[in-house]
Parts: C-alpha cells; structure tokens; sequence
C-alpha cells in the first residue's frame, strides 16, 4: 500500500460510538448546523468515560427538537409528553436507585411548559441529571419566542422583538440549592463532556445548561443563518468564568455582553433519596 | 536582571506530534460546516461528490494528508456522527 | 422485617372507603404512589403517606396533579406497580398522562374520587360527573378500563381488580370512586392473601437480540423495565413494533388496533355488575356507585307497591357492558338511567338498548333520597 493511499480520507459505514447511538435511524432529523447532534455526541462520551455500566443509563426527555434525543441514543430512553420528562425521571430514578437517569430536554420543555416539575425536582434534590439545551427558541413548532428568548430578538410570534424578560437558568437553579450547576456551549465539546461526566458522579440534582446553534429557526430570524454564524458566536462572545457572579448570568445575545460559561456550583446537598432514608427509619422499615 | 521562563515539557525530546486518519460517512454528511471551520490545521475542505441528500461531504485539501493532529475536533463537533479521526504511528505510513 | 406480615390482616374490618382502597393497593403490589391533595381523595395519600415507608415503599408528593400521574408513569416504567388518587379538577388535569400510558402502554392505576363540579363545584360534596371524562377525556383513539364501586367492599376489591387489569393488558385502569364510597365507612372483608388474585405484568422470556417492545404478532407485548439491558425506545409519538417513531399507514393503523383491540377482545371477561329482581322486571334501573345503594332501596321499595322494576349496577363502566344491558333491554319495556349528573351514562345505554331509555338525574353534590328515585319509577310506569 503506499504512502497517499493510506492516508487519504477513508469512506466507511460506520462510526466507532455506533454502539451508543441508534444508527438504523440516522441520518437524524435535524438541521444542518444545529448542534444537538453534538450535544448526543457528549453524552456517548461522557456514559462511556462513566464507571456507570451502560445499561444502566436511562435518557429521559419531552416533545421538541431536543426532545428526539431519546430516539437517537441506544440505551433505555422514553420520550414522553410535553413538559412531563423530570416528573417521569424522578419516579423511576425513587423506585430504582441502580439506575442513572438524565433528562436531555430543551427549553420550552424543560423551564417553560415544564417550569413547575423543575423548580420542585430541584428544591426536593431528587439524584437525576437534567441537561437542558438552550436554543432561545420553539423550533419544532416553527420558531416562536419562550422563556429563554432574550429581550428584542425575533421570532415568528414576536416579529417586532421579545418583550419579555429571559430566565437567567444559572441563577434559578443555584438558587433552589442544585449541587451542581453549569453552562456550557455546543462549540466547547470537550468541557460541556467533562461536565457531563462530573453531573452523572454528582449526587444529587445535576443541571447543565448547553447553549446551542439554531440556524434555521432561532438564526433565521436573527442574523444568525448558518451553523457557523453560531459557532463565531460562542467563539467570540464566550467567557469561561467559573466563579461568576450568577447574578450577571443572563444571557442578552447584545453585541459586546459576553456569555459566560463554566462550572459555577459543585457543592454536596443531601439528596431526596438520603432523606427518604430517615422516612423509612422513622417508619420501622430500616434499622 | 530579569527572569526569563520558558515553559518547556522536561520529555520534549520524546515527543511526537500525532497523525490523524480522518474516516467519513458521507450519507450522514449535511454540509454544516464545522468540521472544515474547526480544523485547527485546515486539513478538510468542502468536496465535490454530493450525497444522496444532496450535501457535499469534506475532503482532506492537496498536500495537508500529513498534517492532522488527531486533536479529533472535527469528531467531536459533527453533529452527525459522520467523521472520525484514528490515531496512526507515523511509522505505519511511512 | 417481611413487608407481606403488614398487610391488612384477613378478617371482617370496619374502615372509611379511602382506606380500604389504600389497603388494596398494598395488598395488589403497588410500590410507587404519587399524589397532590385534593379533597375529598386525601384519606388515600394520608394512608399511603404513613404505609408505604412502613413496608419499605415509595410514597412521594408531587407538584400537581399533572406531575403525580407522569410520575407513576416513570415508576411504572422502571417496572414497579404505582398509582394515585385524585378528584375532579386533578383528574383533568391527568389526562394527557392517560394517553401516554395508553400509548406507552406502561400500566397504572388512577383513583377519581368524583366530587360535585364543573371547575371547583362542591369539594366536599358527591357527583358522578366524571362518567364521560374517564373515557374520553384524552386525546385520540385508546381504550381503557373503567371501575365504579358503590361501597366499601367493592372500593377494595375493585382497586385490587384495577391492579389486575391494568398489569395484564398493560393499561391504564381507574377506579372511579365518588364522595360518599370514600369516606363512608363500612364493613370490610379481607380474604385469606392465598384467595386474592394478584396478576403481575408478563415479562419477556427470550433472547434479547430478538425482543420488540410492541411486537405486533402479539396483543399485549411481554414488558421489560428500564436498566434490563434491552435499550428500548419507549415513544409518545405513533411508533412501529420496535417503539421507533413512524408516518407509515400501517404502523399507525397496527397501533391503534392493538391499542382498542386489547380492551375490546377481553370485554366480555371485564365486564362486572351485579342485578337485583330483573328477571320479571318491566322497568330496568341502571345506576353505578353511591346511587345504586339509594336504587335498590327504590327498587325494593318499589316491588312492595307491586311494581315489577329490576336493577342492574355497574361495577364496569368502560369498556360499556353491551350484552347485559342489551339483554335487559329486550325483556323490559323500559330502562331508567340513575346518576347524581346531567346525563352522562344514560349515552351509551341509550346506544345498545332496544327499548325507551329515560333519566333520573339528580343534583349534583347530593345522594338521591330512595323516594326520589321512586318518584322517578313511579312516573315512569
């Protein structure tokens, strides 16, 4: 064999992580430039750098673009209702301590329609992880505003700018006593899987907020039309600081306001599961 | 008189710079971008084949066959699973 | 410590409705209860509360209702028998959890403690409202099974029986129970644990690379839980037999078969009720739940005037209990509809009945006195 011919491109069927991911249903559904396929592609690497035996990784997640996650990754995944993915981790993550439960969930899911299952899944520190991709947007829908969309951006329900005040998740989480909290974007792929990797260690309610491109949907309506408009984005906009003041977290998306990243809280809380305990002491079930 | 340091592995003389084997799945390939942009060493350009979807999977630009890393940024960000870098021994190829 | 020794005991007990399912569900299995308060269910997640850390299960209060029933959908999923209990405006809001279970086709068991309504009506008062929304309230086409005691005895065997189906047909179940059944108390008789049948959902025995979550060879797939090595696919969306998300006519058509076609095939051996004086009888009372007892003192009543009336209580409500009704109807020269609402039940037995059907309805929040359903007889003859 000579030399050129051994290193050129090589074409194959199949990738070395196709063990992890369902690989009869790829290609997968979404856009050129969107990044979930990388945030996947995080997750592969971190469960497989994980101590965890694989089969004991569930993925839950809801409806949306992010919501297809679950369709994508070869372990247990349910793809439930819109809002719903906490509420039907925590139950399985109380009845089954053997597994490792992660909710992969988009922003309209999660913090939106979902809001009240995430600030009281945080507050009780039930030992699921919730990876919460952020794309400022409802995409799967068609591009309406949410909860995440900074004030004045553009979207098919606010054609003429958001005008409502964006949740900062950082603070909202940290606040609600979350052992772990951190934010990373798609473009940081070695730290957002470093990070993951620490959230499944973590006793405890473990949430990452990944920050994601969106060009067709979120881009389309705001100078950001391609994949790589994101990724110059992040690249020029990003700070890691990873003992911010989370109270200057918010993101505005405004020219000059960084996006600050980094792993703001890794702390022990006595978990849900730990208290449960004293339930069960106090109830004759445990000596 | 000033302190000059100079950071400098103790083992650099054993050192050696990896080289990377790109492989592709050109029917997952949608043309985004990023592996081609990310490229600390601009191996990969845009190719010319179009897949079934129509997308243009890369190919590794003339002359750069040697010069991937396998840093792996490429395989890290593909969104699509599509691209993968294997480490080689220098030794293997040449 | 052996969790089965604290179980209600076999014997003759005297306990409020709420508890007596309470004790049911222990004694069905049920590991995982989730719940948000909501008079007048509350007895039940109290009981629960203080129970089920005593035989070393999982008792937790969630959010919302909405919460409560994902939750046990989650639990169900990692393989454990789970339930809650609500009332009306809780019920509403755990209709989208329903479909999901249909279509996830994870078994749980929901009780409807029904109050007055509509929207808040009377929270410490009876109805018999929620006939209609047990079956139809979510989304799309699915079939599940509806119970309805009318005492303390029935409300204890029929959420074991909810158990039972629900984990055999891999559906959601409820038991719609009403105001005055869960807090009436009454006499209870716990049979010997060996009489009382437990069925617990069929696992799949085979070789793991040939499992298909929602093989369409079968009618109810044999289940695996989450953890088992089988790396299901479990999807809300309409999906092929492997749980993959599908646009294809034949999916979604095998789909919903299966789905209705579980319930439908077995109507026949779901179907409970019981009948008093019917043989003769020219005018046939239906009636379910709390009104049944007022109807069958009517009905008694009624026979003491000579009056040939009969009566037939539902103890299925759904899947509809067409052959007896029909039969009755074929024998009677009339069938009235008793139920403390507008006319909800009345609907279907006015579809399979061959004779006049007419309704005595009565206020809701309130148990019709004996007289008042005689009254409504005597109008009728």
């Amino acid at each position: 064999m000579s030399r050129s011919q051994i290193l050129r491109e090589n074409i194959v069927k199949e990738s070395p992580r196709d063990d992890l991911i369902r690989k009869d249903r790829f290609p997968h559904i979404w856009c050129p430039g969107c990044s979930l396929g990388t945030v996947l592609k995080c997750y592969v690497e971190a469960i497989a750098s994980s101590n965890i035996p694989i089969d004991k990784h569930v993925v839950v997640s809801g409806i949306g673009c992010t919501g297809r996650i679950a369709g994508y990754i070869k372990l247990d995944s349910y793809h439930v209702t819109h809002g719903r993915p906490i509420a039907f981790a925590e139950g399985m993550r109380i009845v089954r301590p053997d597994l490792e439960v992660t909710v992969i969930s988009g922003d309209g899911d999660l913090v939106t329609i979902g809001g009240n299952h995430f600030i009281h899944a945080i507050r009780r520190n039930v030992d699921i992880n919730v990876f919460l991709v952020n794309n400022f947007i409802y995409g799967m829908t068609g591009n309406q505003m949410g909860s995440t969309t900074p004030i004045g951006a553009r979207s098919s329900t606010s054609p003429y700018g958001c005008p409502e005040y964006p949740f900062n998740l950082p603070l909202l989480v940290a606040s609600l006593g979350a052992p772990f909290v951190a934010r990373w974007t798609t473009l940081h792929v070695r730290q957002l899987a470093d990070a993951m990797k620490r959230a499944l260690q973590v006793k405890g309610f473990a949430f990452i907020e990944i920050i994601t491109s969106c060009p067709v949907g979120f881009g389309s309506y705001n100078e950001l039309r391609e994949g790589l408009d994101f990724i110059k984005l992040f690249r020029d906009s990003c700070v890691v600081d990873h003992n911010a003041d989370l109270t200057k977290v918010g993101i505005t998306l405004r020219p000059g306001e960084p996006i600050v990243l980094g792993n703001f809280v890794d702390r022990e809380v006595p978990t849900y599961h730990d208290l449960e305990k004293e339930v069960f002491k106090k109830a004759g079930w445990l000596k | 008189m000033t302190l000059k340091i100079v950071r400098e592995p103790i083992n650099k003389h054993i050192q050696k710079i990896p080289l990377g084997w790109i492989h592709i799945i050109p029917e997952r390939c949608k043309e985004c971008g990023f592996c081609i942009e990310l490229c600390p060493k601009d191996v990969l350009i845009v190719g010319n084949e179009r897949n079934i979807k129509g997308y243009r999977w890369p190919k590794i630009a003339d002359g750069k066959a040697y010069d991937c890393i396998a840093c792996k940024m490429c395989e890290w960000i593909c969104p699509e699973f599509a691209i993968f870098v294997k480490e080689v021994e220098r030794g293997e190829v040449v | 410590m052996s969790g089965e020794l604290k179980l209600l005991k076999p014997g003759t007990h005297f306990l409020m409705g709420n508890i007596a399912c309470a004790e049911a569900a222990l004694i069905a299995g049920c590991e995982f209860y989730a719940g948000y308060p909501i008079t007048p269910s509350n007895e039940i997640a109290e009981h629960m509360s203080r129970r089920m850390p005593e035989l070393g299960r999982h008792f937790i209060q969630m959010e919302d209702e909405i919460a409560s029933a994902v939750a046990i959908l989650g639990a169900s999923a990692a393989g454990v028998k789970s339930m809650t209990a609500t009332s009306g405006p809780g019920f509403s809001l755990m209709m989208e959890s329903i479909g999901l279970s249909a279509m996830l086709e994870l078994p749980c068991v929901i009780v409807d403690v029904q109050r007055a309504g509509p929207s808040t009506g009377i929270p410490t008062f009876v109805g018999q409202g929620d006939v209609m929304q047990s079956r139809w309230g979510s989304h799309g086409d699915y079939e599940l099974v509806v119970y309805a005691p009318s005492s303390v005895q029935e409300f204890f065997d029929l959420t074991i029986e909810a158990f039972n189906t629900s984990e055999w047909l891999r559906i959601p179940t409820i038991v719609l129970s009403d105001e005055v059944v869960g807090h009436m108390y009454g006499r209870l008789e716990v049979p010997p644990y060996d009489k009382i049948t437990i069925i617990n959902r069929k696992k799949y025995e085979g070789r793991k690379e040939d499992y298909l979550p929602y093989n369409y060879e079968t009618l109810i797939p044999p289940f695996v839980a989450a953890g088992e090595g089988y790396r299901i696919h479990m999807t809300g969306l309409t999906h092929d037999e492997r749980g993959y998300p599908s646009l294809e006519i034949e999916d979604s058509h095998k789909l919903l078969e299966r789905l209705v076609m579980k319930v439908r095939k077995n109507a026949k051996n779901l179907w409970k009720y019981e009948s008093y004086f019917i043989d003769d009888a020219d005018i046939v009372v239906i009636t379910f739940g709390i009104t049944a007892r007022a109807s069958i003192e009517a009905v008694k009543r009624a026979r003491k005037e000579g009056l040939k009336i009969g009566l037939l209580k539902l103890l299925t409500l759904w899947p509809f209990p067409e052959d007896p009704v029909k039969i009755a109807s074929q024998y009677a020269r009339r069938i009235l509809v008793a139920e403390i609402n507008m006319g909800q039940l009345i609907h279907p037995v006015r579809e399979v009945a061959e004779c006049p059907v007419a309704s005595i309805n009565y206020p809701v929040g309130y148990v019709p006195p004996p007289e008042y359903i005689l009254d409504g007889i005597r109008a009728a003859v």
